[in-house]
Parts: structure tokens; C-alpha cells; sequence
């Protein structure tokens, strides 16, 4: 891109008075993002999530193997430069298991994103914008499941539907389905009686399409701000279930069974257990931070 | 936690006249008894565990496993095993557990005090430390302090518990030897002290056994330790989070103006706002606290509601699973309305 | 602000403090109390008629004295426990065992041959898991009172099937040969129950402990018996505390809070090497592990496919490795050490020749599931298995699972390749025997779920009647030779790949001595142990 190009786009984003409704959107991701990028915690956690993602994408090439294969002759060996983060029980490189775990961590939370926002949102506006007894009944559901244990409910449903990252994952999904039921319903509640929501039934669009086109998108960033937040939780939920054996099943490589399969080995080889660990947090940190900083933009409430 | 707490935060209770508020409590209560009943009974019945089995091994012959299996009722359907457990219930017969051939019911009184304890404490922990911390945040915003604050608040949010616990138990009992290992109470103690309340420190300090006492004490620090850091941690955000809005109200420079010091400012005016949304968020934690941490429960050996119902759960041990869910959950519901009791009596809206 | 400040400190202070108060030092555990670290999830009774769990076999050993029993001072040798004689006459059929006079339960009441009786009619009458091992004398609820008689003080059993004199006295010396206090649990009886309720979670023996407590998941407390008939067990009282994390386990064992540890992994045993306080016993077992697969599979059901995967398990590499110390490779069902075992180790890995046989017979691109048990080392086995099956072409998925939900799946014929683990319920060769290699019916409906062969739908004709023939055989050396031919028909033919056998590793603290642990899970001893 040359000098004026750049020069241009600034104008673009910039201008007092945008030229179409393209260039307001464009401007107001470009206010946030300045908002946003203004906060170092902020961006230091969109990078963790970045190097999360780009060590999925490139795995296969900044690893030596699969981390799938026993070796049996090069068992428990400490961080070296062979094997930067050592190697585990059977023999496998940790770094190369860290790295392909990355896939396993992002695939169980965006699956999980996946399931729980349409459902959350689905029961959330209906229950907030029809209102009487379909709100009074999807409530109580609600909070059935709010009031249920978590982890047992979760560690119920895995041990129904059988162990494995799938299962896992629906799992997590239905335990935390019931806040962004809750926090739609409020959003919901509050556009019910607003203007253009009256005047769009007016003009005679049907209850399905106000939901669709009007409620839900203005739904959806504070259920993203909190699904960032969550993402954390969610990992580590997965990252309990898997210290109870209930993840993935051997050899995948996701942190929270590397932690439960190497715990024995704390005590004379603290770098099977420890790197596992210290990767879900920096990863738990790295979604918090950003959760945080996207709150901060996205809704005014918390800006500083 | 969090999940829970900032849903319910986000909706404050709507006034409603004392009848239909114990009406709608009644109401709650009975609705999530027999939602989590009906769900838990559910789960049980499509678990691949066979409950049969759990009671008569791997190597039973066919006839024996016929033979319990009709014991157990397990032929009629569903709905009427569940109907039959309900009204056994409403008899207050919680059933026998197969894992521990007790009552399910003397289960729960030996094992939910342990949870209690350790919620409780930590709770209070979190309270204590948390509270001040977010607020000192809140007033020192994007200074150090606040800075160390967040972050310590993210290292509780971030790190998983069980894998802290285990390092924590590697440091201060294997290497420094500061604290005792996992368990309640050391083993050679059990018996000594009859259960009366279930806590082992108030047990022993009732039977005048101090030795225990102490015992029993020193082998809290380390679990509350743990649990506690991610109660520290939410309520020390959520409080940071709470006074920033309350700090930039109008009536904040309004006091400042009236010439209160910046202490009665804080503390009188902007704290007391916050407070009302505080006793949500703690009352929640602590519930969350409640229904027992499973893995926590297992890296401290600590015979807790958490361990028992999944125990009970993967040997399909439903009786038991059902009687302590039934309590998480009703302590819950309980929790959860005792702190909109004192909602409503601190909130200045509420009172005027 | 500066006071936010003081208050914060003093919060802190005080957290500070709470975390780094230091508890008393435990001097040591109490010298008459013998503390052990081990997983006890699995109990769920005590009472000897049912208990059929890894746990309450050992602690049910310590705690009642059965008919027929092994000494710990010499644990090859079948002798009297409760019977001071027997005499074998009717061609074998019948059995009078003469009781040790003098005898008295923990209840004080004396030892008769009526109690005897009432125990054996007891086990057949409740018909829980384990009246298998008596069952097969031809005993049933309605002809127990006839078969099993007190005559002359003296109790007479009278067995009704075609079986080896020596396999109905081994059989009397599992756990339902435990001799019960028929008094006291006649005190405890309701509604006619003979005691069963009770009986979970109370002992009614005159075993070297009493049952003080059981705390599920928590903890076993036994009382010594001072009027034990070899004298007071050497320590007052034995705590099994429930450990189910080994890590935790060696940090209480080096810290001296409990004795023995009871679940150590290979490695942890080799990192307790250098601690002089510590001392570690090897106690070779009579479990077996294997891998069993389903003969109904399509594929899995050729024998070709049986011979091939024989070749594919590292058996060096994982007892040189992560089995060290605790495994050894044994692959015939019955045990190493064990009489009439056969040692004969014919497999190693070799790709090339499982490659070649699976290519004989036709077999390409086999993708299958292998379910094992979520606890260490099975997973870590089954790994070393799918990455040397997959050598040969097998795609192979791993499925772990808790022991409950595994065997319903197992038992109904679901699985592909199960690896799995065995133990005898009596040392005798036959106990291994009618699991391994009987099937007589091997239809569905049949339902001989308790056998490992009928799971696996697997029957051989030659093999069936080779079992009976040796369970049968009267001549001890006879008998000897048809098992170890047995053995081998199994490792030629069957679907069956007997891979390890067991020795368990009890670290101890090394003042600890006198702790026996024998052969088989229920031969541990802990009377003599002092500190």
C-alpha cells in the first residue's frame, strides 16, 4: 500500500461526515479499535489469541511429529534443545503436543461459542420479547439449569454420552447455555418497548422477523463480550473434564488430559504436568484479557 | 461462577408484595426440586453405567444380575420409578446408597459439612481480601495498584485449579513441610471426636480436644488457599467493576464538592451504592462454592459433596446422586434468595 | 486513601499469616497404628458372601479366618484355618472337616461347626456374585441344607458334580469359606436376611482384626483381636486411608504420614530410590492383563487376525519401560509362580510376520476400537499397541472408560479388542480355567456372561473338553500336564493374547516390617507388621 493510498484511508475513516452507511460501519470499528489498541492488557491478550490460532493453522509445520507415537527409548528426557519442553511418559515431544493441542483447545471452544450463543439468544429474545407464560416457562428452564451443579451436570452428560472431545463439547454447551439466555432476555426486555421495534410491527412484520432482524443483532455484541469472557472457563471446564478422563481419549493431545496423565510425574519430572498447565493459563489469560478489552469498547458502561 | 453471577446481576428483583414473594419463593423452590430431579433421574437412566452391575460386579452369572436387576425395580418404566422415588421422598427417605450402604441421608451429614467448611471459608477469604482490593483498584484506576489488582484477579480466573492445587501441595507440604498433606484430619484422629455438627474443628473444640483442633485447622489452609483465589479473584473484578461505575456519578463530585473527605467519600457513599450488587455476586460465589469442587475434592483427598456425587454418578449409584444434587440445588435456590432478602433490606431504593 | 492502603496491608498481613502458620510438625504416625495409602472407591460390602472387590478381598483375609486358608508364613501351602483336619472319602465326593477346638469369634462366643455350616449355606442361600465358586459343587438354595450338614460336631459337605477333591478344597479357601459368628449375626438378622444388611458395613469373625469403621472413600479402621488363635496380631490397629492420587501417595509416604503406599507407579518407585527412609518390597501377583478380541467381528473373528496381533504388542519395550519393575511379560492365563503354570514365552513383536499373516489371510485395512479401563497403565499400553498395530496397517482408536461402564459393554459382546485385566478368585488353575477357556453354549441367549470365552463368543470343542478333563482329574500329576497343555491350546488358538503379569510394588517406610503380600490379591497380611 503507497503513502497517499494510506493517506486516503485515513480521510476515510476519519472524515466528520461519513458518505455512506458502509463508511460509518468502517469508522466505527475504527473508533473501537483505536479505543481498544489503546490499552496495551488489551492487546496483549489479542495476541495470546492470535498465537493460538496461528500455532493451529501452522502446526504441521513448526513441529517434528505428530506427538502421536510412543517412543519408548526417549521416555521422560528434560527440556533440551532436541526437545524444548522435554518429553512425556511414552516418549512424545511436549512441545510438539502443546502445539497441535492448540487445534484441539480452539476447536472445543469455538464449537462450544457455536452451540451456546444461537441457543442462548434463541430462548433469551423469545423469553424477553413475547413475554407472559413462554417467558415464565423458558425462565424457569433457565434456571433449572442455573441451579443444577456444573461440573456434575457436564460430567453427567460426558459419562451419558460417552467420553471424547464431541461429547465434551455439547457437554460444556448445555451447562453454559442458561446466562446468555439471561443476558438476551434483559437485552430483549429493554428493545421491547423502543421505537422502532413499534414501528417495524407497523408495518406488519411478523414476531419471527422482528426477533431475527431486529432483536438479535442487537443482541449479539454483549453475548460476544461474554462469550470471550467465558472462553476461559470453558477451557478449563474441558481442561477438568479431561483431568477426569472424560476428554479426549488417548493420544490426543489436550492439555487438560496431559495434565491428568502426567500429575504422577510432578515430583521428579515437573515439566510433563507443568507445561500443559502452564499453557492453559496462558491461554485462559490471554481470552480474559481480551474479553476484558472488547468490554471496555463495546459497551460504554465500562469505558474508563 | 461468573456465568451465573452477572446473569443474575443484569436482572435486579421487581417489588412485589411480602404474599406472592413467598408464593414465588415456594414456587422456585418446588419448580427447580423437580426439575433437577426429573433431569438427574433422566441422566441416570441414559448413562451406560449399569447400576445392576455396580452392585454385583463384573463376574456375576447371568441369574444373579436378573435378580437384582428386578430388586432394583429397574423392569417398570421410567416415569414410575421416578414417581415411586418422589413419593419415598416426600417421606423423607432419601433411599441407601450402593457405594456406601449407608442412608443417603446420613451421607449428606457427613459429607456436606466438608463442603460447607470449605466454602464457607474460603467465601470468606475472598470477601475479605477481595473486596478491599477492588476497591483500592477501582480508586487508584490504571495506577500500579490497580494494575497488580487486575492481574492477580486474571491469575485467579486463568489458572486451572486442580493443576495450582497440586503444585501448592508439592510446595508447602512436600518441600517446605509449612502445611499438613491431603485429608481432613490426620487418619490416626478419626473417632476420637463423635460428630455432632459434622466440622471437625467445631467437634473437637466442643469435645475440648485442642490437639485436634489444630490438626483439623492447619489441614483447611491450603484447600480454602486454593478455592479461595478464584472467589478472591471474581469478587475483587467484580467489585473494581462495580465502584468504577459508582465513581463517575454525579453525586460523587457533588459529596467532593460538600467538602467530604475522600474516605467517607469512598466508603460512605460510593461502597454503600455497590454493596447492594455485591451481596448478589457473593451470594452466588458462594453457592458456586457449594456445590462442591470435584477436582479440587480430589487433589485434597477431602471427602466433600463434590467427590461424592460423582463417585456415586460413574457407579450409577442413583440414589445418592439424586440426594446431593437435591441439596446443591436447594442451597442454591436458598442462597440465591436470601441474598435478594438482604438486597432488599440494604438497597436505599428499596427502603425509601 | 493512606488508610485503603493500612487496611489492605493488615488483609494481607493476615493472609499471610493464616498461610504460613505452621502446623505442628507431625512427629510420626503412632506406633501402634499402622496407616496405608490406597484407593478403597471400590468397596461396597464387607460381607464375605458378597464382597467380590479387589479391597475388601484383602481386608476380608485379615478379618475372618476361613475354613481352608494360606498362612502368611508359607503361602504355597493350603492349610486348616478354622478346620483342624478334613478327611476326603465317597471318591472325593464328600468332605468332613473336624474344627479347631478352642476357637472363639471377636464376640466371644466359641467356634463350632454349626457356624461353619450356617456360613457355607449362607453364601448359597443369599446367592450374590460369588456363589459361583460354590455353586459349582452341584450346591443350590434348596439342596444346601441336605449337602451341607454339622454331623458329630463336624461339618460334612458333600459334593454332587464330577470335581477335583483338591479344586473343592481350593475353592473353600476363597472368601466365601469365611467363617461367620452365626450367634451374633442371628442377633442382627431382619426379616430373616441372615444378616445381610448388617453384615455390609459389621464383622462377625474370629480373624486377627475387627471391623471398627468403613467410611466410604475415606477410610477402613481394624481393631487387633487379642485373642487371635496365633496371639495378638503385633499391631493395635490398621487405618486403610483412601488415596486415590499415587502422587499424593508418595508425598504422605516420604512426609511419614502413612506407612505403606499402596499404588505407586514405576516411575515413582524408581524416584523413591534414593530416599533411605523408604523402602520398597516386590510382591509378584497373580494378575493377569490381557487383550481379548471379539470373535463375532466380521474381520476381528479370524484366527489369522488372533495369530497376527500376538505379534504386534511391544512386550519388551513396555516392561523395560513405563511397566518396569511392575509388569513382567507372561502369556499363558494362569500365573507365573503359581502350580501348574506354564512360563512358556513363544511372542515377541515382530511387524513383519503379523504383516505377512494378515496378508495370508486376506486382511487389509482393518480399522477398529480397543476399549481398556481409564486407569494407569492401560492407556498407556493400549498407545504403545495402536502405534505398533498401526505399523501392520490396523487402525486402531482408543476408547478408556471407568470399569462400570466398560464391562455392560463387554458382557453384551459389544467391543472389538478389550485389554483387560484378570485375577483368580482361588488358587486354582481351574479358576482361570472356566473363564479363559469354557463355553459350553456359546449362543447369545446363553448368557454365560461370567466367562471371559463366552464374552469373546468364542467355543472350541477340543478346548471345553480339556477343561472339564483337568477340572475332573483326581491325580495331582495328570491334572498338573492337562493345564499346561490347556495353556498352550490357548496361546495357539483362541482369541486371547495374555500379555503381563502383575508385581506389586509396596513401598514402605523402613521401619515397617512383617507386612505380607502373597500371590493373589486376597493373600495380604498384615498381623505380623510392626514398626
Amino acid at each position: 500500500m503507497t503513502f497517499p493510498a494510506l493517506r486516503g484511508a485515513r480521510e476515510y475513516l476519519l472524515s466528520g461526515a461519513p458518505r455512506s452507511a458502509l463508511q460509518a460501519r468502517c469508522q466505527r470499528v475504527w473508533f473501537s479499535w483505536r479505543t481498544f489498541s489503546a490499552n496495551p492488557v488489551a492487546v496483549a491478550g489479542l495476541l495470546i489469541v492470535l498465537a493460538l490460532v496461528s500455532a493451529a493453522v501452522i502446526a504441521p509445520w513448526i513441529t517434528g511429529s505428530d506427538g502421536l507415537d510412543p517412543e519408548l527409548s526417549r521416555r521422560l528426557l528434560p527440556p533440551s534443545a532436541a526437545h524444548w519442553f522435554g518429553t512425556d511418559e511414552l516418549g512424545r515431544d511436549i512441545y510438539d503436543r502443546i502445539i497441535w493441542g492448540a487445534r484441539i483447545t480452539l476447536y472445543i471452544v469455538t464449537l462450544v461459542g457455536a452451540i451456546v450463543v444461537p441457543i442462548g439468544l434463541l430462548i433469551g429474545t423469545i423469553a424477553g420479547y413475547v413475554g407472559g407464560i413462554v417467558d415464565t416457562v423458558l425462565m424457569r428452564i433457565t434456571d433449572i439449569f442455573l441451579a443444577f451443579p456444573r461440573l456434575i451436570l457436564a460430567l453427567a452428560l460426558v459419562a451419558a454420552l460417552g467420553p471424547g472431545i464431541e461429547n465434551a463439547v455439547i457437554a460444556i454447551a448445555l451447562t453454559t447455555w442458561s446466562p446468555y439466555a439471561r443476558i438476551a432476555r434483559a437485552e430483549a426486555l429493554t428493545l421491547r418497548g423502543s421505537e422502532f421495534i413499534l414501528a417495524a410491527r407497523a408495518q406488519g412484520a411478523s414476531t419471527g422477523g422482528i426477533l431475527l432482524r431486529h432483536i438479535t443483532p442487537l443482541c449479539v455484541s454483549s453475548v460476544i463480550v461474554r462469550l470471550t469472557l467465558d472462553m476461559a472457563g470453558i477451557i478449563l471446564t474441558a481442561a477438568g473434564l479431561g483431568f477426569l478422563g472424560l476428554g479426549a481419549q488417548p493420544p490426543t493431545p489436550e492439555w487438560g488430559a496431559m495434565i491428568s496423565t502426567g500429575r504422577q510425574f510432578l515430583l521428579d519430572q515437573w515439566w510433563v504436568p507443568t507445561i500443559p498447565g502452564i499453557a492453559i493459563f496462558i491461554v485462559s489469560l490471554g481470552f480474559n484479557l481480551l474479553g476484558d478489552g472488547l468490554r471496555d469498547v463495546m459497551d460504554p458502561r465500562h469505558n474508563a | 461462577m461468573p456465568e451465573r453471577a452477572e446473569a443474575e446481576s443484569g436482572s435486579g428483583p421487581t417489588p412485589l408484595s411480602a404474599l406472592s414473594t413467598v408464593a414465588g419463593s415456594l414456587l422456585t423452590i418446588a419448580s427447580t426440586f423437580i426439575g433437577l430431579t426429573a433431569v438427574t433421574f433422566v441422566i441416570g437412566r441414559v448413562m451406560p453405567v449399569d447400576p445392576v452391575l455396580a452392585i454385583v460386579g463384573d463376574r456375576a452369572s447371568q441369574d444373579v444380575y436378573d435378580r437384582v436387576f428386578l430388586e432394583l425395580g429397574l423392569d417398570r418404566p421410567l416415569y414410575e420409578q421416578y414417581w415411586r422415588y418422589l413419593m419415598q421422598l416426600f417421606r423423607g427417605d432419601f433411599g441407601t446408597s450402593i457405594m456406601t450402604a449407608q442412608p443417603v441421608l446420613q451421607d449428606l451429614i457427613r459429607f456436606f459439612p466438608a463442603t460447607l467448611e470449605l466454602a464457607t471459608l474460603a467465601t470468606l477469604v475472598g470477601v475479605l481480601a477481595g473486596v478491599p482490593l477492588g476497591v483500592v483498584a477501582a480508586v487508584r484506576q490504571g495506577r500500579l495498584t490497580d494494575h497488580l489488582v487486575r492481574i492477580f484477579g486474571l491469575f485467579g480466573y486463568s489458572v486451572p485449579i486442580f493443576w495450582l492445587g497440586m503444585v501448592a501441595l508439592l510446595i508447602f507440604y512436600g518441600a517446605l513441610g509449612w502445611l499438613p498433606g491431603p485429608g481432613r484430619i490426620e487418619v490416626y484422629y478419626d473417632g476420637i471426636v463423635a460428630p455432632v455438627t459434622g466440622f471437625i474443628v467445631i467437634d473437637a473444640a466442643y469435645a475440648g480436644e485442642w490437639e485436634i483442633v489444630r490438626n483439623a485447622l492447619s489441614h483447611l489452609v491450603l484447600p480454602v488457599a486454593i478455592l479461595s483465589t478464584y472467589a478472591l479473584a471474581y469478587i475483587a473484578r467484580m467489585t473494581r467493576s462495580f465502584m468504577l461505575d459508582q465513581l463517575r456519578q454525579e453525586y460523587m463530585l457533588t459529596a467532593r464538592v460538600k467538602g467530604l473527605s475522600e474516605r467517607a467519600v469512598i466508603w460512605r457513599h460510593a461502597f454503600r451504592n455497590v454493596l447492594v450488587q455485591l451481596i448478589t455476586i457473593i451470594g452466588l460465589t458462594y453457592a458456586s462454592l457449594l456445590e462442591g469442587s470435584v477436582l479440587t475434592e480430589t487433589i485434597f483427598a477431602w471427602p466433600g459433596i463434590g467427590q461424592y456425587i460423582t463417585h456415586s454418578l460413574f457407579n450409577s449409584d442413583m440414589n445418592a446422586v439424586l440426594g446431593g444434587t437435591i441439596v446443591v440445588g436447594i442451597s442454591f435456590v436458598g442462597i440465591n434468595m436470601l441474598s435478594d432478602l438482604l438486597y432488599k433490606m440494604v438497597d436505599p431504593r428499596a427502603r425509601a | 486513601m493512606l488508610r485503603i492502603n493500612k487496611t489492605q496491608m493488615g488483609l494481607a498481613a493476615a493472609l499471610a499469616a493464616t498461610l504460613a502458620w505452621n502446623a505442628p510438625a507431625v512427629a510420626a504416625t503412632p506406633k501402634d497404628t499402622l496407616i496405608m495409602a490406597r484407593d478403597i472407591g471400590d468397596i461396597i460390602t464387607f460381607d464375605p458372601a458378597e464382597a467380590f472387590e479387589f479391597t475388601t478381598g484383602e481386608l476380608l483375609t485379615n478379618i475372618y479366618d476361613r475354613l481352608l486358608m494360606h498362612e502368611p508364613d508359607n503361602l504355597q501351602e493350603l492349610v486348616g484355618g478354622v478346620a483342624e483336619s478334613w478327611e476326603i472319602s465317597d471318591g472325593g465326593k464328600t468332605i468332613t472337616f473336624k474344627i479347631r477346638p478352642g476357637l472363639t469369634f471377636h464376640s466371644g462366643n466359641p467356634v463350632t461347626a454349626d457356624d461353619v455350616t450356617f456360613s457355607l449355606r449362607r453364601v448359597v442361600k443369599l446367592n450374590k456374585t460369588p456363589v459361583f465358586i460354590l455353586s459349582q459343587f452341584g450346591w443350590n438354595a434348596d439342596n444346601v441344607d441336605d449337602l451341607v450338614q454339622t454331623v458329630d460336631g463336624r461339618t460334612r459337605i458333600t459334593v454332587t458334580e464330577d470335581l477335583s477333591p483338591g479344586l473343592v478344597l481350593n475353592a473353600l479357601s476363597a472368601t466365601v469359606g469365611s467363617v461367620l459368628d452365626e450367634k451374633l449375626v442371628r442377633e442382627h438378622e431382619q426379616d430373616g436376611d441372615l444378616g445381610y444388611e448388617w453384615l455390609k458395613s459389621n464383622s462377625a469373625a474370629s480373624g486377627p482384626y475387627r471391623l471398627i469403621t468403613w467410611k466410604a472413600n475415606e477410610l477402613v479402621t481394624l481393631e487387633a483381636f487379642p485373642d487371635y488363635r496365633h496371639g495378638a496380631p503385633a499391631t493395635r490397629r490398621v487405618i486403610m486411608r483412601h488415596v486415590a492420587e499415587s502422587s499424593a501417595q508418595r508425598l504422605l509416604l516420604e512426609k511419614g504420614d502413612i506407612d505403606i503406599a499402596r499404588g505407586l507407579t514405576p516411575d515413582q518407585v524408581q524416584g523413591l530410590a534414593n530416599n533411605p527412609d523408604v523402602a520398597v518390597d516386590d510382591n509378584p501377583k497373580s494378575d493377569i492383563v490381557y487383550m481379548a478380541v471379539n470373535a463375532e467381528h466380521p474381520v476381528l473373528g479370524k484366527p489369522e487376525v488372533w495369530q497376527a496381533l500376538r505379534h504386534l504388542a511391544d512386550y519388551s519395550g513396555m516392561t523395560s519401560s513405563f511397566l518396569n519393575g511392575q509388569f513382567k511379560v507372561h502369556q499363558s492365563f494362569w500365573p507365573s509362580g503359581l502350580w501348574a503354570a506354564l512360563d512358556d514365552n513363544p511372542f515377541a513383536l515382530d511387524v513383519d510376520k503379523a504383516r505377512r499373516i494378515l496378508a495370508d489371510a486376506g486382511v487389509g485395512g482393518l480399522e477398529i476400537t480397543l476399549d481398556t479401563l481409564n486407569l494407569e497403565p492401560y492407556p498407556r499400553i493400549a498407545q504403545s499397541l495402536q502405534a505398533t498395530m498401526r505399523q501392520a496397517g490396523i487402525e486402531m482408536d482408543i476408547l478408556t472408560a471407568d470399569g462400570k461402564t466398560l464391562w455392560p459393554k463387554y458382557r453384551a459382546r459389544r467391543h472389538d479388542i478389550i485389554l483387560a485385566r484378570w485375577a483368580p478368585d482361588y488358587l486354582d488353575p481351574h479358576s482361570n480355567a472356566d473363564s479363559f477357556a469354557h463355553n459350553p453354549d456359546n449362543r447369545a441367549e446363553a448368557k454365560l456372561t461370567g466367562k471371559l470365552a463366552w464374552r469373546n463368543a468364542w467355543a472350541d470343542d477340543d478346548v471345553n473338553r480339556q477343561t472339564e478333563m483337568a477340572r475332573n482329574a483326581l491325580d495331582l500329576d495328570e491334572r498338573k500336564d492337562m493345564y499346561l497343555q490347556l495353556q498352550g491350546m490357548i496361546q495357539d488358538r483362541s482369541p486371547f493374547v495374555v500379555m503381563f503379569q502383575r508385581n506389586e510394588q509396596t513401598a514402605r517406610r523402613s521401619n515397617v516390617r512383617g507386612f505380607v503380600s502373597g500371590p493373589n490379591f486376597d493373600l495380604v497380611f498384615y498381623r505380623n507388621t510392626t514398626k
